[in-house]
């Protein structure tokens, strides 16, 4: 386990009974989004990836005071730009127009890097293709031969964020869980990742392997039968 | 004092082949697409292109690619939706590629040009990028030795000099220039606008002149934000 002493833990406190809702279907992206949102801390610098993650920042708190990063450069990264306001100088990481928030801040990149590897940053949403019960991340690469590599930020933020927040579907289209013992797709981080949103349940993943924290349309039981990694209350 | 022209020609015709060149932008924001058309002019060949990207659409690094003048591309994140020029070449073999994490990217480069030999970076401990690299346990973290990037020559975009070479940026076009403007023994750089000494504010300047080596002013550059507004 890689030690991070500046680290804040987040995860909730041990103890945390499980909450089961079987009496409904499971989460949507929306509710996920709305989850992770509500788990942030107020006041957290938080960085959200590419993708689904990028919607969290629609389900954020008014005056919770958390402040968007977003590693090509900026603090105090707003909405999504629209019309006038587009600005081909002002985007994000996915190279989406963006908006200033008072307060922004512009900076480098080894700057901003150093936000994330220096343990500035609180909290990063990433996607994910696999996560081990350990949360090493895996998220960058099919393993697939004809595929172009392409990183990104994708393991600076792993290492660098104090919390990665997984979200992504539980299983594959084919039916088996990407929340897995090891990782067989290449691995993007050691164990980075705290906690793993899905559609079916949110886990906390760590030295002590995963614990369920929640479940949606499905009870901890049904989850365990199909899942190969043990699930701790 | 740096050179001040508006001959981006001229300007990029220090570029040899062989070269290691840094181009400066995150996607199209702060690629300083005049100083590139520029070295396509030139023909320069057998190139060794540091960039974020590996080019958008046909333009800009895009189109230097397609001339066939880059043999290697050091890059964190080469595939995106309009690199098709980028993915041809790649998949005939044409063009050699090295990624990069992107912080590592940055940081080697800033290494570079703080005169750092080298240093253990936590970002990809167990990870296939750094597989065969010196690894080291510090205070009970994992790194890795990673290496500088230097340039021959790096070819950025700025918004403002001043006649000593002084830079400002403009948003998130800021992104790898300052620390590119640092890394190379040769900086270009592209302004819209040179200014004289004194008048840009001194806590203001983002890269010290010191740093740069010439100026080439391009008044509304391609990508120019207002240029393009004003065409929609």
């Amino acid at each position: 386990m890689t030690s991070r002493p500046t680290a804040t833990p987040t995860a909730p406190p041990t103890g945390t009974s499980l909450t089961e809702q079987v009496d409904r279907g499971p989460l949507s992206r929306e509710e996920i989004a709305r989850m992770v949102a509500s788990d942030i801390p107020d006041g957290s610098f938080v960085n959200l990836g590419i993708g689904q993650p990028t919607t969290v920042a629609d389900y954020l708190r008014p005056g919770s005071g958390i402040v968007l990063h977003t590693e090509n450069g900026m603090l105090g990264m707003g909405p999504e730009a629209r019309g006038d306001d587009i600005d081909p100088d002002l985007i994000n990481a996915g190279k989406i127009p963006v908006t200033e928030l008072p307060g922004a801040a512009y900076f480098h990149h080894a700057d901003s890097f150093a936000m994330m590897r220096g343990g500035h940053l609180d909290v990063c949403v990433l996607g994910a293709f696999q996560v081990s019960e350990r949360g090493d991340l895996a998220n960058w690469h099919t393993g697939s031969p004809d595929a172009i590599p392409a990183v990104g930020g994708a393991m600076d933020l792993a290492i660098g964020a104090k919390d990665v927040y997984v979200m992504m579907s539980l299983f594959t289209k084919g039916g088996e869980s990407k929340l897995v013992p090891e990782c067989t797709y290449p691995l993007t981080g050691l164990a980075c990742v705290s906690r793993v949103y899905t559609e079916y349940g949110v886990f906390a993943t760590g030295p002590d392997g995963v614990r369920v924290i929640s479940t949606y349309s499905i009870t901890a039981d049904q989850l365990q039968d199909r899942m190969p990694v043990e699930l701790h209350r | 004092m740096p050179t001040i022209t508006s001959d981006a020609d001229e300007a990029v015709s220090v570029i040899t082949d062989g070269a290691t060149v840094l181009i400066g932008g995150f996607g199209t924001a702060g690629q300083p697409m005049e100083l590139i058309d520029a070295l396509r002019r030139h023909g320069a060949k057998d190139l060794t292109v540091v960039n974020n990207n590996a080019g958008n659409g046909d333009h800009g690094l895009a189109a230097l690619l397609k001339a066939g003048q880059v043999s290697k591309i050091i890059c964190s994140f080469p595939r995106q939706s309009d690199s098709w020029v980028f993915d041809e070449l790649y998949r005939s073999g044409k063009i050699e590629l090295e990624v990069v994490p992107q912080g590592n990217l940055a940081e080697r480069m800033r290494a570079a040009g703080a005169g750092i030999g080298a240093f253990f970076c936590p970002t990809g401990v167990g990870t296939p990028l750094t597989e065969g690299k010196e690894r080291r346990t510090i205070d009970g973290r994992d790194y890795v030795l990673e290496y500088p990037i230097s340039g021959d020559v790096a070819l950025i975009k700025a918004l403002r000099a001043d006649t000593l070479g002084n830079l400002v940026y403009r948003k998130t076009a800021r992104n790898f220039g300052p620390v590119m403007a640092t890394a190379a023994s040769h900086t270009v750089v592209q302004v819209s606008e040179v200014v004289e000494a004194g008048h840009i504010d001194p806590e203001v300047v983002v890269t010290p002149g010191i740093f740069i080596d010439t100026v080439v002013t391009v008044p509304t550059p391609v990508s120019n934000p207002e240029e393009k507004r004003a065409g929609q």
